[in-house]
């Protein structure tokens, strides 16, 4: 084993790996409600790494498995190849018990250590570092000082800095998403929750139940707020909720629709569809003055808006043309241009990328409901999807994965899938059905 | 071993790490949530185009009272229209179920009904409410025509959130595109 630069070795295929791998986090809390993630398809050029189990310093051990969390955040990014630690030739806390020429004999590239220190004020520390494996250098260190509540948003944290060393782009470890479940108890009896939980899964919290249906949840730019839709009132009507406080106040409603509430990224203006003066328009609605501005006047269905990120254009879903396309227009004036061509007969819901360069959205033909990726600059598109009930996109605020619903074996549930296709992953809910997620900002 | 990496750099993270996600969960009101949606019987399992939903055309309805409502023999008893594929064209088997409810309601004009759309579960959910809608809309302005006055009309939009049937085929799928209405 003296090739230790050969880069086929070097390259592990994940998919085999991943296949087999229930991938349900370190440290299994067989908690109801929450969601286990299984990858179903790898890509074969993942990064390899060793993340060691990190070594307990001080009085009380941390309740949480640092490494094993942010092992399983790479690994479910598609982009790295953890080392199992009983594969490790050894464990070492600290770079003077790094014995390189191990590493190299196995094939490691890139290794993190690190130690969780208990604070003598009842906190903790967590200590890592990324090691260049071949140089035999440190490529990064950080102390992170937190708290016994935070230690797995702390391991996130750490994760995505890693993501960033070495892939130079920004990790969406530490995110959330929020997701509708619906739990159903008889005919004609079902119960919706709102609930939001770490990009992971975990720590699942139910922000809103109801025996109405919810639906369309979206986030503020700044991750404080939820808007999204309730029947409670027997008719649609759009809410803004505080997930911290819990506090809500119902925002639009009235007679008609009221619905697909989407954040502008100043976080000061949503649009909104209302069908109050006939059929649904899109509307831009303002949070400080609490006005409404119409932006569409058709009389065809224009709804479910979303934001470009530079806040200048909207896309909205229309079948002014016939049936659903996607048309684009520009805040500063002039009329809706249709986005989708050549694309079949139904294309709707699109979201924009965090670059704004794509747009997922839904798109309908032969083989049923599918995700599609479009190239704004090239006109191209790809079908990253292949169930036949695919819907609801969004994107990871880096850009690198889109989480969706889709039909699973006892009803609808979420999967991720890079926006090249080339990763996909289930998150499955052990009772009832999940769906229509939105992938929350940047926690920073 | 080299130390030269040795060297930690030391962050404050904790300003951002110590908001954790306090959320509480909220109920909503359900005390008005289910009172309708009893007297859907009739036209249940009709399904497909066609439908075999039994209507009885106009001059076979006789009682406009309001005691009609409850007659299961009154082509009032059809109480829910269904519809094609991304449509929301009355079809022809349905247009004297409308007519009959149009009548009833010329004639009772205290008497209101809430026309509720929906849509079967396939694309986006919000282009499905739209649809919900338009298809509620559609059997409002047939009613209105036919003589029933607005203000009797409502209509609710529930698109794909409400089914019928959970199935996932097209049996299902077509009586989950239905205006059910609502005494």
């Amino acid at each position: 084993m003296s090739s230790i630069r050969n880069p086929d070795r070097r390259r592990v295929g994940l998919a085999v790996v991943a296949l087999c791998a229930l991938l349900a986090g370190p440290a299994p809390r067989a908690q109801d409600g929450e969601l286990t993630i299984r990858i179903e398809q790898g890509i074969a050029s993942a990064l390899p790494i060793a993340i060691v189990p990190f070594a307990s310093v001080g009085e009380s051990a941390a309740s949480v498995d640092i490494a094993a969390v942010v092992r399983a955040d790479l690994a479910r990014s598609g982009q790295f190849a953890a080392m199992p630690p009983q594969d490790m030739p050894s464990q070492p806390a600290s770079f003077s018990a790094i014995n390189f020429k191990d590493w190299r004999v196995v094939g490691m590239e890139n290794l993190v250590i690190g130690k969780v220190l208990s604070a003598p004020e009842g906190g903790y520390v967590v200590e890592f570092r990324v090691v260049d494996v071949y140089r035999g250098k440190q490529l990064m260190g950080y102390r992170i000082p937190t708290s016994a509540a935070n230690l797995r948003l702390t391991a996130h944290h750490v994760a995505d800095m890693i993501y960033e060393r070495l892939l130079n782009q920004k990790g969406a470890f530490a995110t959330r998403i929020a997701y509708v479940t619906v739990d159903r108890q008889g005919k004609d009896k079902s119960i919706y929750r709102l609930q939001v939980a770490d990009a992971d899964g975990y720590d699942p919290h139910t922000i809103l139940e109801s025996t109405q249906p919810l639906l369309s949840p979206a986030w503020s730019p700044d991750g404080n707020r939820i808007a999204y839709v309730s029947f409670e009132d027997r008719n649609s009507a759009i809410y803004l909720q505080d997930i911290r406080t819990g506090k809500r106040e119902k925002i639009v409603s009235g007679p008609g629709i009221n619905s697909a509430p989407a954040f502008a990224p100043d976080g000061e203006r949503l649009a909104v569809t209302l069908s109050r003066d006939g059929n649904p328009e899109i509307y831009l609605y303002n949070l400080g003055s609490r006005s409404l501005t119409r932006l569409t006047n058709h009389p065809a269905i224009d709804t479910e808006a979303n934001w470009s990120p530079d806040g200048r254009a909207i896309v909205f879903t229309s079948d002014r043309g016939g049936g659903p396309q996607i048309y684009r227009l520009a805040l500063d004036g002039g009329a809706p241009q249709r986005v989708t061509f050549d694309m079949g007969s139904y294309n709707a819901r699109a979201r924009y990328s965090p670059d704004g360069r794509k747009l997922a959205m839904v798109h309908g033909g032969d083989g049923g409901y599918r995700i599609a990726v479009l190239d704004l600059a090239t006109n191209s598109y790809e079908l990253v999807t292949s169930a036949p009930l695919d819907e609801s996109p969004s994107f990871a605020p880096n850009g690198s994965m889109i989480i969706y619903a889709t039909m699973g074996a006892s009803g609808t549930e979420l999967a991720a899938v890079s926006t090249d296709g080339r990763l996909k992953q289930r998150l499955a809910l052990q009772r009832g059905e999940v769906r229509e997620p939105a992938w929350g900002p940047f926690r920073d | 071993m080299k130390g030269a990496g040795l060297k930690l750099m030391v962050v404050v993270l904790a300003a951002f790490l110590v908001t954790g996600c306090s959320s509480r969960a909220t109920k909503t009101d359900d005390a008005q949530s289910r009172a309708q949606v009893e007297d859907r019987t009739l036209s249940q399992g009709a399904g497909e185009s066609g439908g075999g939903a039994q209507t009885s055309g106009l001059d076979a309805r006789g009682d406009l009272s309001p005691a009609a409502l409850n007659d299961p023999d009154s082509p009032l008893a059809v109480r829910i229209i269904y519809f094609d594929y991304d449509s929301a064209n009355i079809r022809a088997d349905f247009a004297d179920t409308v007519a009959a409810h149009a009548a009833f309601l010329a004639a009772n004009p205290t008497i209101s009904v809430t026309l509720e759309g929906h849509a079967d579960e396939r694309g986006s959910r919000e282009y499905n409410l739209a649809l919900g809608e338009r298809r509620a809309l559609a059997v409002r302005r047939q009613l209105v025509l036919l003589g029933a006055a607005a203000g009797q009309v409502r209509t609710v939009s529930y698109g794909e959130e409400r089914p019928t049937t959970d199935g996932h085929d097209e049996s299902s799928y077509a009586l989950n595109r239905r205006v059910e209405m609502v005494y």
